[in-house]
């Protein structure tokens, strides 16, 4: 089959599937839905396996209905692009597997439910990662976004998934009217909505407010969706409430997908002339990244509900993908894009091993848990090795990702690589401590502190009705496979070059043009290097020794029973009350997020 | 028109966002969140609005014998209603829930997640 056909085939297959299940699911039995949701996730991955060898690291597009890309709608996929659809697509078949015998579903008329809106959630996914039209981009946004909101809610006995869903769904829909606000105003200066032909366009105007208000405006639903500080408050709310299987697909690939949007679009339309200069793009972005990072990283080690913390450190690493993203070198492109998928696989493996837990003990609150793990070995040592990637130890493709991230930045600044160690270093500490308690029962119990302003992650609903039942063996066998995948991204020096190839192509804006466009084509810039170097590797294990000191450290320490007075510990509690769970608060973080991105890049032009 | 249309569009974005902040009860916040929405129409319409220019259907026209406005942003806006319908009947749907199981519909009453 060519490109032509794969591409929309992408896109189709799962919007097919979710549409035959939920008809299907009506008549078939709880078995069969499952065999044709499996089914369909193992076509999607198909497609996309033979969309990645057939581009061979050149940009594939489909024009839709045989218009031509001026006047019509363009799929467009690059290595990078179609690298994070298969990411996608693999997670998905992952939580499909995952969830077989996961839900006690509802059975009868909604049999298929679940299923066919897990795949509908692919397909905005999907078509998201490989558009070529802003409005489109648009469009797979809301569809993505409808599909999540629905699967965060999607326990409707507790109130807290209806809370976490609404705040979700408010948030993120209010921050798409304002990219759609952006792309009007985009259309109104260029009177175009293909992504390579809006540059274009854009050349021949000078930089103005509306140029950074029209880019200000679409980036507000990409850092929403991406969880950049201060417009990350919906996100612990949502991971800390989703099914599990929910949580493994919007924490490993939906959240990556906003900093990919963000990417794609300034090389694509803002990085000529007439967009936004690179230095103002640069500073702005590579301060948010960092706050973020660091902020992601202070609230995940405060946080004893284990979904939670989970989401904390999506938070945090989020930030290490907007600073290698925001160098605007193919140095860091090849290093995000590693670092994204091998986390995507880490981070799923991480939610999916909770989900036994919550499973077994109604519960994921790492202090209620204290040495109850103990007879769940396997799972202890899946989760401490998951703790570990996460960390960055080599060989595992996180640790790859993140070397490649600090060479790339700290050609630009020398101190950068330092935020990297320590973002990964407290991440993977405070899941290291999570497990070094939960399945092993160390150091002393925590006291519990009534009064704390925290979510403590007891009293959970189980997400299957019965708990005497023996474990399914798909529930550790999916982790221990993902974690597999993810140290192959680091041991594979092929999947490496391959990313590398798709970022010298993904920071070719004149190339992307020409192959939409099929002008004649030059050949992309140099290949960026995607090897492991002995400072990475160093680097890497300084993170998981930090890591494994710190977590050592934290669960044989006596938790102090009275509230510390310490300058330092009233300081983090403030911040943890600004995680107050208000729709009204953090609303009002984004507008002030994007009245000051808005004044940042403003002053820099 | 011009600038007056942007200048009411941003008008009523920041009402809706006045809206959100404050808002006391679910049904009343997911209107301001129409209300953003239509922020969004306001603004696409105007965009491709040409005085004295008639709708852009060839049935009864010669091309190029009349002005037309531009069609391709009353199909985005057309597109933008659909989506915001979608959303808007899943977000009420959820709050029907929250009412029918947990008697409130204050979003400052929900306290289950924070910290």
């Amino acid at each position: 089959m060519t490109e032509a056909a794969l591409l929309p085939l992408a896109v189709a297959v799962p919007l097919l599937g979710a549409a035959l299940l939920a008809l299907a699911g009506r008549i078939l039995p709880r078995t069969g839905c499952d065999i044709l949701a499996t089914g369909c996730a193992g076509a999607e991955v198909v497609c996309l396996v033979l969309l990645w060898t057939h581009s061979g690291g050149r940009l594939a597009t489909a024009d839709l209905g045989g218009w031509p890309a001026r006047l019509g709608i363009v799929l467009a996929a690059d290595p990078i692009g179609a690298g994070l659809a298969l990411l996608v697509a693999v997670l998905v078949l992952a939580v499909v597997v995952y969830a077989w015998r996961y839900f006690d579903e509802p059975t009868g008329e909604h049999a298929g439910a679940f299923p066919a809106l897990i795949l509908l959630f692919e397909a905005g996914m999907a078509g998201f990662a490989l558009t070529g039209d802003l409005f489109n981009a648009f469009v797979f946004f809301e569809l993505m976004g409808a599909a999540a909101y629905a699967l965060t809610g999607y326990h409707i006995e507790d109130p807290r998934p209806l809370h976490g869903a609404l705040t979700f769904g408010i948030v993120t829909s209010f921050a798409a009217y304002c990219s759609l606000l952006g792309i009007g105003l985009l259309y109104a200066r260029t009177g175009e909505l293909n992504l390579a032909r809006l540059g274009g366009q854009l050349a021949a105007h000078h930089t103005d407010v509306l140029t950074v208000a029209a880019f200000v405006l679409i980036a507000t639903a990409l850092l929403v969706k991406a969880a950049a500080v201060p417009f990350h408050f919906w996100l612990p709310d949502a991971h800390a409430v989703a099914p599990t299987p929910v949580c493994m697909l919007m924490s490993g690939a939906m959240v990556e997908l906003g900093v990919y949007g963000i990417a794609r679009v300034y090389w694509t339309v803002f990085s000529g002339p007439g967009g936004i200069p690179h230095q103002a793009f640069r500073t702005t972005f590579t301060a948010l990244g960092l706050l973020t990072a660091l902020l992601g990283a202070l609230m995940c080690w405060q946080q004893r509900h284990l979904k939670r913390l989970l989401a904390f450190s999506t938070v945090s690493h989020v930030g290490l993908f907007l600073v290698s993203v925001a160098l605007l070198t193919s140095d860091g492109v090849v290093g995000t894009a590693v670092y994204v998928a091998a986390h995507g696989l880490v981070k799923a493996a991480l939610f999916a091993l909770s989900g036994v837990l919550l499973d077994r003990f109604g519960s994921v609150d790492e202090h209620g848990l204290h040495g109850r793990g103990r007879e769940l070995r396997t799972v202890g040592v899946l989760f401490l090795a998951g703790a570990l990637a996460l960390a960055g130890l080599p060989p595992f493709g996180t640790g790859l990702g993140k070397a490649l991230g600090e060479d790339a930045a700290g050609h630009w600044q020398p101190w950068l690589p330092a935020v990297f160690v320590a973002a990964s270093a407290v991440t993977g500490a405070a899941v290291l401590r999570a497990a070094l308690r939960i399945f092993w029962g160390a150091g002393p119990v925590p006291r519990n502190r009534p009064g704390e302003e925290e979510t403590t992650g007891e009293g959970e609903e189980p997400e299957i009705r019965s708990p005497r039942r023996t474990l399914p063996p798909t529930m550790t066998v999916v982790p221990a496979a993902l974690l597999a995948l993810a140290a192959l991204v680091g041991a594979l020096p092929d999947v490496a070059a391959a990313l590398a190839r798709g970022a010298a192509v993904f920071t070719d804006p004149a190339g992307y043009t020409a192959a939409v466009l099929t002008q004649p084509d030059a050949p992309p810039g140099p290949v960026p290097a995607a090897d492991w170097t002995a400072t990475g590797v160093l680097l890497g294990l300084l993170s998981a020794g930090i890591a494994v000191a710190l977590a050592g450290t934290a669960v044989h320490r006596e938790i102090p029973a009275r509230r510390s007075r310490h300058p330092a510990a009233r300081a983090v509690r403030a911040l943890r009350r600004q995680h107050s769970g208000h729709l009204g608060d953090y609303l009002a973080w984004l507008a002030l997020g994007v009245a000051v991105v808005c004044v940042a890049i403003a002053v820099q032009i | 028109m011009g600038t007056w249309v942007f200048l009411a569009a941003g008008w009523v974005l920041l009402i809706a966002l006045y809206g959100l902040v404050t808002s006391r009860n679910l049904i009343h916040a997911i209107g301001c969140l129409a209300v953003a929405q239509s922020s969004t129409y306001l603004l696409l319409l105007a965009v491709g609005y040409r005085r004295d220019a008639t709708a852009p259907i060839y049935s009864d026209l010669t091309p190029g014998t009349r002005p037309v406005v531009d069609p391709v942003v009353q199909a985005l806006a057309l597109t933008d209603v659909v989506v915001g319908a979608t959303v808007t009947a899943l977000l009420l749907a959820l709050t029907i829930q929250l009412r029918k199981r947990h008697h409130t519909v204050d979003p400052q009453a929900l306290t289950g997640l924070k910290g």
